[in-house]
């Protein structure tokens, strides 16, 4: 039902781009130059949201797919002055239909993809032979070995690595010197894996976690947190700081201000990294805010602006080459050429040994930025963002040449 | 000031014409609702005058004794009397006013609507909104010509200048330029128009006949990176050779020389530096800091910085009254 109502908003999408693009040549006396259509797909693969024990945040029915729309609605702005006419289809596939399937019908259509998918579905796609000279972006996964040994030349990843936001939480406690840590590993295998990269960067940053415990109630936090936290946090060693992974979002919003010792609470709650956050304001970003928030009547998540970069990037693209051709494009988009203003302060590039965008990590709590990583003082030979995740040494991606 | 020390002022100048002329310099503070009036001559605060929300922009008219604010998150354009300092009246001015021009026949105020996707044309004597005309996402920059026939919008999410007749209030050309622009201006008589982009870090030089390209400026500061040299505002000398740029957080003012593009010096200034205005004599430059929170002074003959003064938070538009 939601599958053909999404596909349904598709087809308005082409047909508002085709109007506009008429309304382009009647009323703003645009630059004579060749029209060219540039179709996109928005394919989702939807999973079974696990329970959690708070009812506070709902998962948006459209996260992600809300970020594609407001980009789109920003690219066809300058698309309607240039010739160029954009159109979005949404395809979201219920959990256990057929991805493979709705991928193809795509990528015969389209010659962009924006993928929001687990990593083992996403790498199933790219592999299709229908996605050969095509270009898709990763909106979704966090997880290192796209980026590393099981990376692809016609994958790019507008989602930061999940170790750019582990990386930019080190950063911080560094620099405030809280370098005393103890973590505390929810029970789910995204937790285990988000933990692993805590450590990881634990050990990058010189950030020492002393100890570990696995979280293992099946309790209702929501009555019995005050009396159950204090107990479970009381034979840390002492620490400045408590790491939570707990990637579900399921017990960590129950742990600050119940621990044994008064400790801020930092990982997947309290003190916390993300791609976007709705407390960004500085560098315009208050603008895409505000355009968001009016067209999807909720606050921008980081799988929106995951979602919103990627399609930016392909319209950036278009608008400086004049061109559709999937190939040129990537090519332009890992040269020295491509920048994307990102509202974020700094121009944002790709990785050209593993297709990430490169960007500066918002390390933010409920009410305000706290920092923006990466942090004055963390140096590196080429550009300072690539303190934060897989760098060119360590990667091994060889799809891109490296 | 007060109209003693501005007849002294004035008598000194007239007394001793090689000394540096006071005047004031507005200063917008974007975070404390209010602008701080800097004397030229005595490089220190002397007035602080409340605004609206969210002060930006900031002209004065051709004889200065209008002040135009761009109230942003009042959604206004303010007008004030500079030697009260009483709003005397709002102009309407479309959502969210950044920045904006007032026409060189003194009565039409282009403004540049950021939320809005639009610039709004005001006539400052009726009060009433004479055109509102489509552009890109997010403008911002706004410039007119000399002979006030070509009006420019830039708009910042769509990466061009919008180059309107000002007679038509249509949109004629549209011109791609670097990511981000922030901040137009016509120089050479009209001749050129120049126009900064801050996230692609460059300035880019049109011919105004034709819309041409003539070309581009490029920075690098040693030890800052690339992606930190934001250009925004920038500032002409009278006789119209040398550029001065601020670089957003690279925390320089570039100064360019205007017939070659080489850029020749830079001048180390306080944290993201926005915009700039000049002494009434232009022998001093004030360049706004929005982060630091204050206002570089810098020796223009010399092209070093004099003096630092603190200002309100997040010191944004700069105006010259002399």
């Amino acid at each position: 039902m939601r599958k053909a109502c999404m596909r349904g908003a598709g087809r308005a999408c082409l047909l508002a781009a085709a109007w506009v693009a008429a309304l382009g040549t009647a009323a703003f006396g645009t630059n004579a130059s060749a029209e060219i259509a540039i179709s996109l797909t928005y394919l989702r693969q939807e999973v079974e949201a696990p329970p959690v024990l708070s009812n506070l945040d709902p998962v948006p029915e459209d996260l992600g797919i809300a970020g594609a729309e407001v980009a789109l609605t920003d690219t066809k702005t300058t698309g309607r002055f240039l010739g160029h006419l954009y159109s979005l289809d949404v395809v979201s596939v219920a959990p256990g239909g057929d991805l493979a399937g709705a991928a193809k019908t795509a990528l015969a259509a389209a010659s962009f993809l924006l993928l929001d998918a687990p990593a083992n579905d996403i790498l199933k796609i790219a592999d299709l032979p229908e996605a050969a000279g095509k270009l898709i972006f990763n909106v979704a996964s966090g997880e290192r070995r796209l980026r590393d040994g099981d990376c692809r030349a016609n994958l790019l990843h507008t989602i930061p690595e999940d170790a750019m936001r582990a990386d930019a939480l080190m950063q911080v406690l560094k620099a405030r010197r809280w370098t005393r840590t103890a973590l505390i590993v929810g029970p789910k295998p995204q937790d285990r894996a988000f933990a692993d990269t805590l450590r990881a960067s634990a050990v990058k940053f010189g950030v020492a976690i002393l100890a570990e415990k696995e979280w293992t109630f099946n309790t209702d936090l929501r009555r019995a947190a005050g009396q159950e936290i204090p107990l479970f946090t009381q034979d840390f060693p002492d620490h400045h700081v408590l790491l939570v992974a707990d990637e579900a979002d399921d017990f960590a919003r129950y742990v600050e201000h119940n621990t044994w010792l008064p400790r801020p609470v930092a990982g997947s709650d309290g003190l916390r990294s993300e791609g976007w956050a709705p407390v960004l304001e500085q560098w315009a970003a208050v603008q895409l805010q505000n355009r968001f928030e009016k067209a999807a009547k909720r606050e921008m998540r980081s799988r929106d602006y995951a979602a919103w970069t990627a399609l930016r990037t392909v319209g950036e693209a278009v608008t400086r080459t004049g061109s559709a051709d999937p190939a040129a494009l990537r090519g332009y988009i890992l040269s020295n050429a491509f920048g994307l203003d990102g509202f974020k302060g700094r121009t944002l590039t790709y990785r050209q040994w593993n297709g990430q965008l490169r960007q500066p990590m918002a390390v933010v709590n409920a009410r305000a930025l706290v920092e923006l990583a990466p942090l004055d003082g963390y140096l590196h030979q080429t550009n300072e963002m690539d303190t934060l995740g897989l760098d060119r040494p360590e990667s091994a991606c060889k799809a891109f040449g490296g | 000031m007060g109209p003693r020390t501005r007849l002294a002022a004035i008598l000194m100048m007239t007394a001793l014409p090689m000394e540096a002329s006071a005047g004031e310099i507005w200063v917008t503070n974007e975070k404390d609702d209010n602008i701080s009036v800097i004397d030229t001559e005595r490089l220190e605060v002397v007035r602080t005058i409340p605004t609206g929300e969210r002060p930006r922009g900031i002209t004065f008219n051709a004889d200065h004794s209008r002040v135009y604010i761009c109230a942003s998150d009042s959604d206004t354009v303010q007008v004030m009397d500079p030697e009260t300092g009483k709003i005397l009246h709002e102009l309407p001015s479309g959502e969210d006013p950044e920045q904006f021009v007032l026409a060189p026949d003194d009565r039409h105020l282009w403004i540049a609507n950021e939320d809005n996707a639009v610039t709004t044309v005001v006539d400052v004597e009726t009060r009433q909104v004479v055109a509102q005309i489509d552009v890109g996402i997010e403008p911002e920059g706004m410039a007119i010509s000399p002979d006030g026939k070509i009006a420019i919008t830039t708009s910042e999410t769509t990466n061009m200048a919008h180059w309107i007749d000002t007679a038509t209030h249509k949109v004629f050309a549209n011109t791609l330029v670097d990511s981000r622009p922030r901040h137009a201006e016509f120089t050479k008589g009209g001749r050129e128009l120049w126009v900064s982009s801050e996230i692609g870090g460059t300035v880019t030089v049109f011919n105004v006949a034709d819309q041409s390209e003539k070309g581009k400026i490029r920075f690098a500061i040693k030890g800052v990176n690339a992606d930190l040299i934001q250009p925004v505002g920038f500032e002409f000398t009278p006789d119209g050779k040398t550029a001065f740029v601020a670089l957003g957080p690279a925390n320089h003012v570039a100064v360019v020389n205007a017939e070659t593009l080489e850029v020749e010096d830079y001048i180390l200034v306080g944290r993201r530096v926005w915009h700039l205005a000049f002494s009434p004599d232009h022998s001093r430059l004030f360049t706004t800091n929005g982060v630091s929170g204050d206002v570089t002074v810098v020796d223009v003959a010399t092209r070093e910085p004099l003096k630092s003064i603190k200002v309100g938070r997040f010191p944004w538009g700069a105006a010259t009254r002399p």
